[in-house]
């Protein structure tokens, strides 16, 4: 917020120097000329002179500041953004055009009145003045109220920008509350940035996926076993930063190959290694990303594919063109609820070239040997396999459903309490 | 008696340019004299009355304001004393009637009460209805701003006052009233004036001398009688042909038509 602030008066600053030396030299003289010192004049005449335009800076600065800010959501501020980015990652269409709508108005409404405070100090009149300024100052006191009202010793949960993140987030706060806890979230965060605020004591907790510490945190390449990952992304956490990893949760969230479950049958396809034999006659669908990622150049190595066709696609449409026979083989993620939904098969890979992706409960420093944290999660830790989770996100996503990511988030906890330990 | 203004040997050179605006004047405006200047746009007459109150200082030379060197005077207090009208008036445009012409009483801190009083006042002097009073610049006619800026010059009821052009925009019915005004004003409150003016008839008519301006240097200065019957320079005696030809054509139209 603060840089925000600075960085906007940039333009501030220059629109005044600018509509201060735009002031017409005649009326510059004559301020002199009636006897203004220097000061007088820049106060009495040039100033004043200058405000439409500095105003006018001032306005376009503000609508400015409140776009960014709304933006500034995966970096870690609440704002409207807050609406926008979860609703865009669970299909909430309400909430996007609530978030959206709000943004927009707001920026109006503090252009207008700042609008209104202009005219009222170029005609002086007192009244539209402070009504301006009482109008600003409710607007900014709106939008500081939720950051101050966050109760001071309250756990915050954080949570990235897709769906699986929301429910995990739900689903710690319900067990934290359980147990008598003041909870708050902070949701669609970049990765990077709720890694760091978890680092910085910001967020005391999230979910994150040991591939995910392994290459961008600890800027690793290799791929290991799964256990080796665990065992080295803990140590290092612990070391470097003193997060504590309290355990799996029982999945992962892992790049992965997939394909239709009749096709794959009939093909007689069940693992990467299969597929490498009659790849060279099929094609294969990747999300934006995924062709240049590590992960597809270890799968290339370690079992020598290669498809008769590569292509790119969004991956709200991979899944369907899997399920509809457009194509053969798509990437996806392991969690991901629409693996069910269309039901595609997830092929094995036995030869472990996909690095692991195991979903992995962090604790802050601070609340590392928090005990009754500790105890109030317990129960989640190896609870959710697989399947498990990508009904949980195939509920979320569904939008015949409307259960929201905290419904959801009830539902796969009964689930877990039914489950024979 | 001391001059109220007196230059002498005034020379300025605007930064690099190569060509002096005012080169070596010398010249005395004395107490309650009202002085028309005139001269060729360019010739330096602004310069001359931006000099008195110092908006800019001469590059040679000195220029006294009531005998004492105006280098040696805050500037701040000195304009206070000397009302100016600015040629293209110059108002604030964000500021009504009323505050223009209150400004220089505002800034040598009148009371408000006084600052009012003579504010009707001067409305009065310069023909402007009440209604007036809170209008800003944009809504004035050209005419009636150059009244309001008259009045600011005198709010302060300085001893002297330095006119640019002062009637320049105005009609010549309202222009003959008010530089009529102006001149029974300059009397009964004792001014000293520097008027600054294209319109000869106008400088014949109202002042008690006239100083011909060209390429920066006084070339003449005397009486309107003493310059309509003997000026010394071709340019003057050209100058003072217009309002001559238009008393000579005038006085025979009259004379034809008489009955
Ligand atoms: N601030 C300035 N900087 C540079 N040159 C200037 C400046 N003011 C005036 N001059 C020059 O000085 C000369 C005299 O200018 P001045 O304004 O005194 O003329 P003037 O007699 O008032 O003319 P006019 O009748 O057009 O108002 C002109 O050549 C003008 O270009
Ligand atoms: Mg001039």
């Amino acid at each position: 917020m603060l840089a925000l602030t600075l960085y906007s008066m940039l333009p501030v600053l220059r629109n005044t120097i600018t509509a201060i030396l735009g002031v017409d030299p005649a009326v510059n003289e004559a301020a002199l000329g009636v006897g203004m010192t220097k000061r007088q004049a820049l106060f009495m005449v040039e100033l004043p002179l200058a405000l439409p335009v500095i105003m006018a800076g001032i306005r376009t600065s503000a609508v400015w500041v409140i776009g960014t800010a709304t933006l500034s959501t995966p970096v870690g501020q609440s704002s409207l953004g807050n609406y926008i980015f979860a609703g865009l990652q669970t299909q909430n269409w309400i909430f996007v055009l609530f978030g959206c709508v709000a943004a927009a108005l707001l920026a109006l409404v503090v252009d207008q009145l700042l609008a209104l405070m202009e005219s009222g100090v170029s005609r002086r009149r007192r009244g539209r003045v402070a009504f301006g300024a009482a109008g600003i100052a409710l607007v900014v006191a709106a939008a500081l109220a939720p950051s101050l009202a966050r109760p001071p010793g309250a756990y915050v949960i954080g949570a990235k920008t897709f769906t699986e993140q929301y429910i995990l987030a739900a689903l710690i706060e319900d067990r934290l509350r359980a147990v008598g806890l003041t909870v708050s979230r902070r949701e669609a965060l970049g990765s990077i940035i709720v890694f760091n605020a978890l680092a910085a004591g910001d967020v005391d907790l999230y979910t994150d996926y040991s591939g995910t510490i392994w290459a961008n945190e600890m800027g690793r390449t290799e791929v290991l076993p799964r256990e080796q990952v665990l065992a080295e992304v803990e140590k290092w956490l612990k070391e470097r930063h003193g997060i504590a990893l309290l355990g799996t949760l029982g999945f992962e969230n892992a790049y992965a190959l997939a394909m239709a479950r009749k096709r794959a049958e009939a093909l007689g396809i069940k693992s990467i290694a299969d597929l490498a034999r009659v790849a060279p006659r099929l094609s294969i669908v990747g999300d934006l990303e995924f062709f240049s990622r590590p992960e597809w150049a270890a799968l290339r190595n370690a079992y020598g594919l290669a498809f008769a066709a590569e292509r790119l696609l969004a991956p709200d449409f991979m899944y369907a063109a899997a399920a509809a026979g457009e194509v053969d083989v798509i990437s996806a993620y392991t969690s991901d609820g629409r693996i069910k939904q269309y039901d595609l098969v997830v092929l094995e890979d036995p030869k472990r070239a996909i690095p692991p992706y195991d979903a992995i409960l962090l604790l802050s420093p601070k609340r590392a040997e928090d005990s009754t944290l500790r105890d109030a999660l317990k129960p989640l830790i190896g609870s959710i396999d697989v399947a498990l989770m990508r009904e949980a996100n195939q509920r979320a996503g569904d939008t015949t459903r409307k259960e929201t990511p905290a419904d959801v988030a009830r539902w796969l906890w009964s689930r877990i309490e039914a489950k024979p330990r | 008696m001391t001059p109220a203004i007196a230059f002498d040997r005034v020379s300025k050179h605007y930064g690099e340019a190569r060509t002096a605006a005012l080169d070596d004047v010398t010249l005395a405006v004395a107490e309650r004299e009202f002085l028309a200047v005139v001269g060729p746009s360019g010739s330096g007459k602004t310069t001359l009355l931006r000099l008195v109150n110092r908006l800019t200082d001469p590059s040679e030379g000195k220029v006294r304001f009531q005998g004492e060197d105006v280098r040696a005077q805050d500037p701040i207090l000195l304009r206070r004393r000397i009302g100016y009208v600015f040629q293209g008036v110059g108002l604030f445009p964000h500021l009504t009637v009323v505050e223009n012409i209150g400004i220089t009483p505002k800034l040598l801190g009148w009371e408000n009460s006084r600052i009012a009083a003579r504010v009707d006042e001067l409305l009065a002097l310069v023909h402007l209805a009440p209604e007036y009073r809170g209008r800003f610049p944009n809504e004035l006619s050209g005419g009636e701003r150059q009244r309001v800026g008259i009045a600011r010059a005198l709010a302060a009821q300085p001893p002297v006052v330095l006119m640019d052009e002062p009637f320049g925009a105005l009609d010549p019915l309202t222009r003959d009233a008010l530089s009529k005004d102006y001149r029974r004003l300059h009397e009964t409150l004792k001014l000293t004036s520097v008027m600054i003016t294209h319109d000869m008839t106008e400088a014949v008519l109202l002042a008690d001398r006239i100083a011909v301006m060209h390429a920066g240097r006084v070339i003449e200065i005397d009486t309107p009688r003493a310059l309509m019957a003997a000026a010394k320079h071709a340019y003057v005696r050209e100058l003072m042909q217009t309002p001559r030809r238009q008393a000579e054509r005038l006085g025979a139209l009259l004379s034809e038509r008489r009955p």
